[in-house]
C-alpha cells in the first residue's frame, strides 16, 4: 500500500474524460407544488454546479409549470442531471437540448438618462438598430426592452454604456424545443393508471445504437 | 411492496365523523396497515399524541429516548418487516434530529413514514417556539415531503406518503403537519390508499427487447458472474432470483446490502463484494465476460476505482430506478423495471448451465484467503480474541436463523463477511451512510418488525456510545434484543486507516467506555463481560437462552485489522489479503 493517502482521496473519475462541456437547456414539466423549486435547485448545487439561467412559469397545459434551465456542462452530465429531476415525485418529464435543437429568447431591460439620449441622435438610431423599444420615458430616465440572443442583449450594454447605463436587467431564458410536439398527449398518458403502450418511457432506450455498445 | 399493491380499503360506506385532523392522522395510518409506532412527543404533536391516547391497542406506540432512536427502530421494522416503518416527532429539535436517519433511509432506500408535528400555519416564518423549516431542511434527504397546514389535506397526503415510501425505489418520506390542522375537526368519510400519482411513475415498463439482449450476452457468456443488492430484496424477488442463479448457473456475489437474499451457503453464493469483501469476488470481477447487476448501484465501496473496474466486461444492469443505469458503470444492456418482473423474463430465456471451471476460480480464491484470512480470524487457537470468532460461535449456536443488525466499523465488516443467513430480511446494516448509533435503536425497531426471531445485534464500544440511551427503550418496552459489544478500545475502523495509510499516527481513535455491563445494569438489563476464550461459547449460549435483552461485552483484540482490503483509490483487483 505504498500509495499515498492524499493521492487516493484526489483520484476523480471524471478526470481526463474527452467529453466537451457546452450549453444545455432543460425543459421541465411539473405539478405546480411549494418546495419543487428547491428540490430541483439542489440536484444542482449538490453536485456544485452553477445554473446560468432559471426560467419558471405555465406551459401550454392549465395546471402545470414549466421550468427552464440553462447550464454549461458535458452532455454526460446533462443527463444524470435530468434523470435525477425526473426522479422527483412531481416531475413529470425533463428533456434537454442542445442550443440547435430549440428556438430561445432572452430579454433585456436597460434605464438611460434621457437628457443623454435627447441630445445624441445617434442613440436613436443604435436602438432601432438593436430592435430595442422605449417602455417608459419620462424626463430622467427611459427605459428600453430588447429581446434576443445573449449576445444581441449583451452587445447593447457596451453601446449604451457610454450614455451612461444606470440599470441593466436580463430575464433568464425562455426556451421552444423545436422537435416537441407539445405534452398534450404525453400528460393524457400519465394520468392513467397503466399507461398504454405507445407510452415511451425509456426514451433513452429508444436510441438503441447509443445505448447497446456491444 | 406491500403498502403500494395493498387492495384498497376505501371505507365509503363508512359513516361521517367529525373529528379532529390528529384522528384522522391515526385513523388513516392505521388504514394504512400501521401497526407500531416509533416517536416521541412534544408541544407541536401533542394533540396527535392526544388522538392516540384513544387507540393505544390498536396502534402501539414505542417511546424512545432520542427521534435519532425513533427513525432507526422505524428502519429496521422496515428492513425485517418489509412493511414501512412510521416515526412520530415534534417541532424544531424533535424533527431536526431526524435528519440523520433519513438521510440513512434514503441511501438505503429504506421506506419510513415521518410525522412531525409543526407551529401554528399562522405562525410560520415568525421564529415562534420550536419552529424549523424542516421541509427544506429535509429536502434533501426525503424521496418526498410535504407540509399540511389544513386538517383537509391529512387523509389524502398520508396515503400518498405511504404510497409513495412503499412503491418503485422505496425512501423515507416526511410529512409535516401545523397544529391548527391538528386540532381543526372536519368531516372524515374514511381513508383511501392512494394507488396512482399522474407525476410519478414508480416503475418503468419492461422492454422485453432488452431482456432479449441481456438473455443474448448471459447464452453467449463464459465467465458470466452476477453482482446481486438489496433490490432483490426489496423487490420481494428472492425467490425469482434463486432460479435465474440456479438455472443460469451463474456465480453470484452480495453487496453489504444485497447480503441475506440468497442464503449463504448456496453453491453459487460466492461471497461479499467491495472494499473488505471476498477475494475471489473482487479480483475475479476484473476477469469476468458479462457482469450481471441485480438491483445495486454500483457504489464506490463496491467498486474501487472506477476507471479500473471491469473494463473487460459487457455489463447487463437490472434496476428498477432510471436514474441508477449509467450513473455510475456504463451498462452495455441496461433492464429497467422491478426486478421481480424481469427476473423471470430473463431466467426464461437463459440457458441451463454449469460454469464449473469458472465457480472453480472462486472456490480456489476463497481457500487462499481461508488460508491467509479467515482461519486466523475465525478460529484462532491463542491470543487475544477476534471479532472472527465470536461471529463464527454465533453462527453455530444461531444456524443462521438469527437477524443480525449491525452498526458500523470493523465489526461490522467483520459481522458481514462471516456471519450466515439462511433466510431473507435478516441482515440490517447502514450501507450507504455508514451511520454509527444504528444498530441499537435499529435493532429495537428490527425486533418489532420481525417478533418471533431471534435479533441480534453486534456493536462497536464507539457506536455504542452514539445511541447507548435507547437501552431505556428496551427497558421500557421489552424488546428482546442481544447485544454483543465487540470491544476494542478503539474507533477501530478510523484507526485501522490511520495505521495503514498515516503511519499509526492515532489521533483521537483512542476512545474510553464506561462498564457497559454496569450501564445495561441500570436499566435492568442483564450481561456479563468476557475476557476470556473459555467463557465465550458459553457467554453466547447464556445470552441466546436469556429470557428478554441481554448485552454480551466481549473484549477483542485491540489492534486486528479488517483484510481483504481495496485501498481507498485501487481497483478491486488491487485487492490485499495482509
Ligand atoms: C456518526 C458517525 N461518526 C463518525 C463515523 C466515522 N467512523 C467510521 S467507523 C468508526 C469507528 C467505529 O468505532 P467502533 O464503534 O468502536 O467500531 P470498530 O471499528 O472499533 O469495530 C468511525 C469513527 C461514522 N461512520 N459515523
Ligand atoms: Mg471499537
Amino acid at each position: 500500500m505504498k500509495q499515498s493517502f492524499a493521492q487516493a482521496f484526489m483520484y476523480s473519475p471524471n478526470s481526463g474524460s474527452a467529453s466537451i462541456k457546452e450549453e444545455y437547456t432543460i425543459t421541465v414539466y411539473t405539478e405546480n407544488h411549494i418546495g419543487l423549486l428547491t428540490r430541483i435547485s439542489i440536484i444542482f448545487s449538490r453536485r456544485k454546479i452553477n445554473i446560468e439561467s432559471l426560467n419558471t412559469s405555465p406551459s401550454e397545459i392549465p395546471g402545470i409549470h414549466r421550468f427552464n434551465i440553462v447550464i454549461h456542462e458535458t452532455e454526460d452530465v446533462v443527463k444524470k442531471l435530468v434523470r435525477q429531476i425526473e426522479k422527483q415525485v412531481e416531475v413529470l418529464k425533463a428533456y434537454y437540448n442542445t442550443n440547435d435543437e430549440i428556438i430561445w429568447q432572452e430579454m433585456a431591460l436597460y434605464k438611460v438618462p434621457t437628457s443623454e439620449i435627447a441630445a445624441k441622435a445617434k442613440v436613436e438610431r443604435l436602438l432601432r438598430q438593436y430592435g430595442a423599444r422605449a417602455v417608459v420615458i419620462r424626463n430622467d430616465y427611459t427605459v428600453f426592452e430588447t429581446t434576443g440572443h445573449r449576445e444581441e442583449t449583451d452587445q447593447l450594454i457596451e453601446v449604451l454604456a457610454p450614455f451612461g447605463l444606470i440599470e441593466f436587467v436580463r430575464s433568464a431564458r425562455v426556451a421552444i424545443i423545436k422537435a416537441s410536439a407539445g405534452f398534450h398527449e404525453k400528460l393524457r398518458e400519465f394520468e392513467q393508471a397503466e399507461p398504454g403502450e405507445e407510452v415511451i418511457e425509456n426514451e433513452y432506450l429508444d436510441k438503441q445504437q447509443e445505448v447497446f455498445s456491444m | 411492496m406491500e403498502v403500494a399493491t395493498a387492495p384498497a380499503t376505501a371505507n365509503t360506506t363508512q359513516p361521517i365523523m367529525n373529528i379532529t385532523g390528529s384522528e384522522v392522522v391515526i385513523r388513516s395510518l392505521l388504514a394504512e396497515g400501521a401497526s407500531t409506532v416509533f416517536g416521541y412527543p412534544g408541544g407541536a404533536i401533542m394533540p396527535i399524541y392526544d388522538a392516540l391516547y384513544d387507540f393505544n391497542d390498536q396502534l402501539q406506540h414505542i417511546l424512545v429516548r432520542h427521534e435519532q432512536g425513533a427513525i432507526h427502530a422505524a428502519q429496521g421494522f422496515a428492513r425485517t418487516s418489509g412493511k414501512t416503518g412510521v416515526v412520530f416527532a415534534t417541532s424544531g429539535p424533535g424533527a431536526t434530529n431526524l435528519v440523520t436517519g433519513l438521510a440513512d433511509a434514503m441511501i438505503d432506500s429504506t421506506p419510513v413514514v415521518c410525522i412531525t408535528g409543526q407551529v401554528f400555519a399562522h405562525l410560520l416564518g415568525t421564529d415562534a417556539f420550536q419552529e424549523t423549516d424542516v421541509i427544506n431542511i429535509t429536502a434533501p434527504v426525503t424521496k418526498w415531503n410535504y407540509q399540511v397546514t389544513d386538517a383537509s389535506e391529512i387523509s389524502e397526503v398520508i396515503a400518498k406518503a405511504f404510497y409513495i415510501a412503499g412503491s418503485g425505489r422505496p425512501g423515507p418520506v416526511l410529512v409535516d403537519i401545523t397544529k391548527n390542522a391538528q386540532v381543526q375537526k372536519i368531516d372524515f368519510a374514511g381513508h383511501t390508499p392512494c394507488k396512482h400519482i399522474r407525476s410519478y411513475r414508480p416503475k418503468p415498463q419492461v422492454r422485453s427487447e432488452f431482456v432479449e439482449a441481456a438473455a443474448k450476452l448471459i447464452n453467449e457468456a463464459e465467465r458470466p458472474y452476477i453482482l446481486f443488492g438489496q433490490g432483490v430484496i426489496l423487490g420481494n424477488a428472492e425467490a425469482e432470483f434463486k432460479a435465474f442463479v440456479e438455472k443460469s448457473g451463474i456465480p453470484a456475489a452480495w453487496t453489504l446490502l444485497g447480503l441475506s437474499a440468497l442464503p449463504t451457503n448456496h453453491p453459487l453464493n460466492v461471497g461479499m463484494l467491495g472494499m473488505h469483501g471476498n477475494y475471489g469476488p473482487n479480483v475475479l470481477t476484473n476477469e469476468c465476460d458479462v457482469l450481471i447487476a441485480i438491483g445495486m448501484r454500483f457504489d464506490d465501496r463496491v467498486t474501487g476505482r472506477l476507471d479500473k473496474y471491469a473494463k473487460q466486461a459487457k455489463i447487463i444492469h437490472l434496476d428498477i430506478d432510471p436514474a441508477e443505469i449509467d450513473k455510475n458503470v456504463k451498462a452495455t444492456v441496461p433492464v429497467w423495471g422491478d426486478c421481480k418482473e424481469t427476473l423471470p423474463l430473463l431466467t426464461n430465456l437463459v440457458a441451463q448451465k454449469q460454469h464449473t471451471a469458472w465457480v472453480q476460480r472462486f472456490r480456489d480464491m476463497a481457500e487462499e484467503e481461508h488460508k491467509v484470512v479467515i482461519q486466523d480470524e475465525c478460529n484462532p487457537q491463542s491470543g487475544e480474541m477476534t471479532m472472527g470468532e465470536v461471529i463464527n460461535l454465533l453462527n453455530k449456536l444461531t444456524n443462521g436463523n438469527a437477524v443480525i443488525v449491525t452498526d458500523v466499523g470493523q465489526h461490522q465488516m467483520v459481522a458481514c463477511r462471516y456471519a450466515t443467513f439462511n433466510q431473507s430480511r435478516s441482515n440490517v446494516t447502514s450501507g450507504g451512510l455508514g451511520t454509527m448509533g444504528f444498530a441499537l435503536p435499529a435493532a429495537i425497531g428490527a425486533k418489532y418488525g420481525a417478533p418471533n426471531r431471534p435479533v441480534v445485534a453486534v456493536i462497536g464500544d464507539g457506536g455504542f456510545q452514539m445511541t447507548i440511551q435507547e437501552l431505556g427503550t428496551i427497558m421500557q418496552f421489552g424488546a428482546d434484543v442481544k447485544i454483543i459489544i465487540l470491544n476494542n478500545n478503539f474507533l477501530g475502523m478510523v484507526r485501522q486507516w490511520q495505521e495503514l495509510f498515516l503511519e499509526k499516527r492515532y489521533s483521537f481513535v483512542d476512545i474510553t467506555s464506561p462498564d457497559f455491563v454496569q450501564v445495561a445494569k441500570g436499566y435492568y438489563i442483564d450481561g456479563q463481560r468476557i475476557t476470556d476464550r473459555s467463557n465465550l461459547e458459553t457467554g453466547l449460549q447464556t445470552m441466546l437462552n436469556h429470557k428478554g435483552s441481554y448485552l454480551l461485552e466481549v473484549m477483542v483484540a485491540k489492534e486486528n485489522n479488517v483484510f481483504p482490503m481495496v485501498p481507498q483509490g485501487c481497483g478491486v483487483a488491487e485487492i490485499r489479503l495482509k
